[in-house]
C-alpha cells in the first residue's frame, strides 16, 4: 500500500513514570508556594523567571542535550514527560521552552564550539529566553517572502528590516531568526535564506508590544536598524536556511504541548458535572477524553520514533493538524455541555473564566508554529500529491 | 506491511482469494467457501484456540494482526467472528468445533440467561453471520454467575437481516436451548470482556478498511483528470485528503494502541477499558468522516455499486454497530471519569 502510515505501539518506560511523579512533586511544591496558580492559565509568564530557574536546577532543561554543554542526555521520552506534565499543570515555562524545543537544538547542530559553549549551559540552568524570528509584515508563513536583509559587511553582516508576531521578543536574551542574505534563484525560490543567531541586547534592535485578543502581551514587532551580527553568528549553510529550518519540524511539531494548550477546561468541566452526570454530560466527556487518549498516543507513538531514529515526517504534521483542531474545539465543546450545569456549583465560576479565555486563544492554535493550510500541503505531498 | 507471520498468512490468503476487484465483479458467492477453505487451512480461524484444542494457539497479539488485515480487504466472512468465538470458549476451557462461529450477545444492552435447568434463553440483536454459521459462543449470566456456551446454530429461531454492508446481521432468539457444551466463565470473564475483545476487533477491522480507503482514494485523485489537471493537484483536494489522511492516522494508532494493551495485560482492568472504548469512539468517528471524504473525492463513479469503494466505506460504517456503538462507550468512559472525578483524568490518560 502506497499510503501506509506508521505508528509503532510506544509505550514510556518505567524511567519516565519515575521521573513523572518527581516532575509532579515540583509542580505541587511550586503551587503550594504560590509560585503559579494552576487554574490562571491567563496569567502572564514572563514574570517568572524564579521558576525558571528551578527547572534548570532538576535538570529538566536541555534533557536531551550532551553533558558537556549543561544537558543531561536524557532519553526524547523523558523529555516528553516532563512537557506534558509541566502543560497540564499550565506551568509558566514561557521562559525556557523555546530555548528548550527549538533554539537550543540549532544552536548545537550549526553553532561554533564557543557560542555552544556560552549559551547552551546557561539554557540548561534556565536563564536564557529565546524568540524565533521568522514572520514578517505581510509574510507569516509564507518564509519565502521574508525579505529583511543581512548584508556582508566586514567581520560580519548588518541587518535591516522588521520582523514581527516574534512571541516573547520583549523578554528575550536572543533570537534566532531568518534573513535574506540574497535573491532567490529561478531554480530554487528557497534559496537565499540565512539563520542567525541575535543577540538582544545588540544596538540598533527595538522591540514593540503588540496586544492581543486575549488581553495577553506576547507578541511583539521587531525592527532591526543597522544591527551588526558577527559572522559566527551566522548559523549553518549561508542562503541555506530552509531546508534547516523544515529537515527540525518534526520535532517541533508533535509534542503534547500541541495538542493540551486548552486541556485546563476538561479539567474542570469534569468538576463541574460532578461524580453522576446526566447521559448527554457523560457522552460529552466519554468523547472527549477518547479523542485526547487517541491524539496522546498517537504523539507519544512520534515521539518514540523520533527517539528511535526513524523520521516520521507526515506522521508528526498529522499530529499537529488533529492537535490543534482539537484543542481549538475543545473549549466550544466543554461550553456546549456546560451550559447544562447549575451556575451556583462551586467552581462555575472558574469554569467560565477559564473557557472565555480559552475561546479566546482558540483561533490562534491552528496558526502558531504552522498554519493548517501549510501543514496539510506537507501531509499532501507526503501521500504523493504534490 | 506486516510483521508476523501468522499475519504474513493471511495477507496473502487475502490477497489471492479475497481481491475486492474479482469478489465486486464475481457472479456469485462462490468465492466465500474457496476464501474459508483457504483460511481454515492456514488455521487462522482458530488462531486463539490453544493447540490442545485443536486451535492454532497463537498469540493475542498476532491474532489482532489478522483482524486489521481482515479490515484491509474489508473481509465479508465470519473470520473475525470466528477467531472470536473461538477465544470465548477457550476461555472456560470449551473446546471449538471446526466450522463457521459467531458469537452472542454483540450488543451491550441484550442479555444472554442460563436457566436452571441449564438451557440458555435471550434474544440478541445484530449478531453478525448469525445466519452463515453453524455454531454461536455465547457469554450468558446465571445463578452462578457468568457461564460460556457453545449453541448449534440451527437450535436457535434467526431473524434474517443485514448491516450497512450488506454482510447477515441477525437477531438471534434463544428459546431454552440445550447447549454442546457449556461451563463457567473463569472470574474476571464477563459480558463487558466479550464486548471489549469485541469492540477491540472491530477497531482494527475499521481501522484497516480506512487504511484502504485512504490508499485507493490517493490512487484515484492522481490517476482522476478534471479541468485539464490531475484532481490531485487541486489544493481544495489535497487538503480533504489530508484531513483523511489524520483520521486514518489516529484510527490506526487508536486501535494498535488498545489492541496492545488488551494483549499485554492479564485482565480487563480499568486501563484496557479505557483504551478500547477510546478506540471505538474514535475509530468510529474516523469512519464518519473518512467514508464522507473518500466518496467526495471519488465523486458519482465511487457511488456505484461498480466501483469496490462501498466495500470498504459501508463496511466501515457498519462495524462502529457492533460491540457498542461509540455513543454506547463515550457514555460509559464518561461516567467513569466523572466517579473518579476531575483530578484523576490527566493521571489515568497519562498511566497508558
Amino acid at each position: 500500500m502506497t499510503a501506509a502510515l506508521r505508528f509503532d505501539q510506544i509505550r514510556l518506560p518505567e524511567k519516565c513514570e519515575t521521573l513523572r511523579r518527581e516532575v509532579r512533586a515540583f509542580l505541587a511544591e511550586e503551587i503550594a508556594a504560590g509560585t503559579f496558580n494552576p487554574h490562571e492559565p491567563q496569567r502572564e509568564d514572563s514574570d517568572i523567571p524564579e521558576f525558571s530557574h528551578r527547572v534548570g536546577q532538576r535538570g529538566w532543561i536541555g534533557m536531551t542535550w550532551p553533558k558537556k554543554y549543561g544537558g543531561h542526555e536524557r532519553t526524547f521520552l523523558e523529555r516528553y514527560v516532563v512537557t506534558e506534565e509541566m502543560r497540564v499543570a499550565n506551568a509558566p515555562t514561557r521562559r525556557f521552552f523555546v530555548a528548550d524545543r527549538q533554539s537550543g537544538p540549532v544552536l548545537l547542530r550549526y553553532a561554533n564550539e564557543r557560542i555552544k559553549m556560552d549559551i547552551l549551559p546557561r539554557i540548561c540552568r534556565g536563564e536564557v529566553c529565546f524568540a524565533i524570528g521568522m514572520s514578517e509584515p505581510n509574510s507569516g508563513s509564507d518564509l519565502f517572502a521574508a525579505k529583511t536583509k543581512a548584508t556582508k559587511t566586514d567581520g560580519g553582516w548588518l541587518i535591516n528590516g522588521t520582523k514581527i508576531w516574534t512571541t516573547s521578543a520583549h523578554i528575550a536574551d536572543y533570537m534566532l531568526a531568518i534573513f535574506r542574505t540574497s535573491q532567490p534563484t529561478k531554480e530554487n525560490r528557497r534559496h537565499g535564506l540565512t539563520q542567525f543567531l541575535v543577540d538582544m541586547k545588540t544596538p540598533g534592535i527595538t522591540v514593540n508590544p503588540i496586544a492581543q485578543i486575549s488581553g495577553l502581551k506576547e507578541f511583539n514587532e521587531v525592527v532591526f536598524e543597522d544591527v551588526f551580527l558577527p559572522d559566527d553568528h551566522a548559523l549553518g549553510e549561508i542562503d541555506g536556511a530552509w531546508k534547516q529550518a523544515t529537515s527540525e519540524l518534526a520535532y517541533e511539531r508533535s509534542g503534547p504541548e500541541r495538542f493540551l494548550e486548552t486541556y485546563y477546561v476538561l479539567t474542570e468541566l469534569v468538576r463541574a458535572l460532578g461524580p453522576n452526570p446526566d447521559v448527554r454530560g457523560a457522552e460529552g466527556i466519554g468523547r472527549l477524553v477518547a479523542q485526547l487518549h487517541a491524539m496522546r498516543r498517537m504523539s507519544v507513538s512520534v515521539a518514540g520514533m523520533l527517539h528511535a531514529g526513524k523520521e516520521p515526517v507526515v506522521e508528526a504534521a498529522i499530529v499537529k493538524d488533529v492537535g490543534t483542531i482539537w484543542e481549538q474545539q475543545l473549549p466550544h465543546r466543554v461550553r456546549d455541555l456546560a451550559a447544562f450545569i447549575d451556575t451556583d456549583a462551586s467552581n462555575h465560576h472558574t469554569l467560565e473564566e477559564q473557557l472565555a479565555f480559552a475561546i479566546k486563544i482558540a483561533p490562534k492554535l491552528t496558526i502558531q508554529g504552522g498554519t493548517t493550510e501549510v501543514l496539510r500541503g506537507i501531509i499532501a505531498r507526503g501521500l504523493g500529491l504534490r | 506491511m506486516t510483521d508476523n507471520i501468522v499475519a504474513e498468512t493471511a495477507e496473502r490468503i487475502f490477497t489471492d482469494l479475497a481481491d475486492a476487484q474479482s469478489i465486486n465483479s464475481a457472479a456469485n458467492d462462490g468465492w466465500k467457501s474457496t476464501l474459508w477453505t483457504a483460511l481454515s487451512d492456514a488455521g487462522l480461524p482458530l488462531s486463539w484456540v490453544p493447540e490442545d484444542c485443536n486451535g492454532a494457539g497463537v498469540s493475542l497479539a498476532d491474532g489482532f494482526s489478522v483482524a486489521g488485515s481482515a479490515g484491509r480487504f474489508a473481509v465479508s466472512i465470519p473470520l473475525v467472528e470466528t477467531m472470536l468465538a473461538g477465544w470465548l470458549l477457550s476461555q472456560a476451557g470449551l473446546p471449538s468445533p471446526s466450522g463457521k462461529m459467531t458469537v452472542a450477545p454483540a450488543r451491550p444492552q441484550d442479555r444472554m440467561t442460563v436457566n436452571a435447568d441449564g438451557t440458555v434463553s435471550g434474544r440478541a440483536r445484530g449478531i453478525p453471520f448469525a445466519s452463515d454459521v453453524e455454531y454461536i459462543a455465547v457469554i450468558a449470566s446465571g445463578a452462578q454467575g457468568s457461564m460460556i456456551a457453545l449453541v448449534e446454530a440451527a437450535s436457535c429461531r434467526i431473524e434474517a437481516g443485514e448491516n450497512l454492508g450488506n454482510d447477515a446481521s441477525d437477531t438471534v432468539t434463544f428459546n431454552n436451548v440445550k447447549p454442546v457444551s457449556i461451563k463457567p466463565a473463569p472470574a474476571g470473564t464477563r459480558p463487558t470482556s466479550l464486548m471489549l475483545m469485541g469492540a477491540t476487533l472491530r477497531s482494527l477491522q475499521i481501522a484497516g478498511a480506512l487504511e484502504t480507503m485512504l490508499d485507493i482514494t490517493v490512487r484515484y485523485a492522481n490517476e482522476r483528470v478534471a479541468f485539464e489537471k490531475q484532481i490531485s493537484k487541486f489544493q481544495a483536494v489535497q487538503h480533504n485528503l489530508a484531513k483523511l489522511a489524520g483520521e486514518v492516522a489516529v484510527a490506526v494508532s487508536a486501535a494498535g494502541s488498545a489492541a496492545d494493551s488488551v494483549a499485554d495485560s492479564t485482565s480487563f482492568d480499568d486501563g484496557v477499558f479505557l483504551e478500547v472504548a477510546a478506540a471505538k469512539i474514535r475509530c468510529a468517528e474516523a469512519a464518519e468522516k473518512s467514508a464522507a471524504i473518500a466518496h467526495q473525492v471519488h465523486g458519482a463513479i465511487g457511488f456505484s455499486m461498480e466501483h469496490i469503494l462501498h466495500r470498504y466505506t459501508l463496511r466501515a460504517l457498519a462495524w462502529r454497530d457492533d460491540f457498542g456503538q461509540e455513543s454506547y462507550w463515550a457514555t460509559e468512559l464518561g461516567k467513569f471519569v466523572a466517579a473518579r472525578g476531575a483530578d484523576e483524568l490527566w493521571p489515568l490518560v497519562a498511566s497508558r
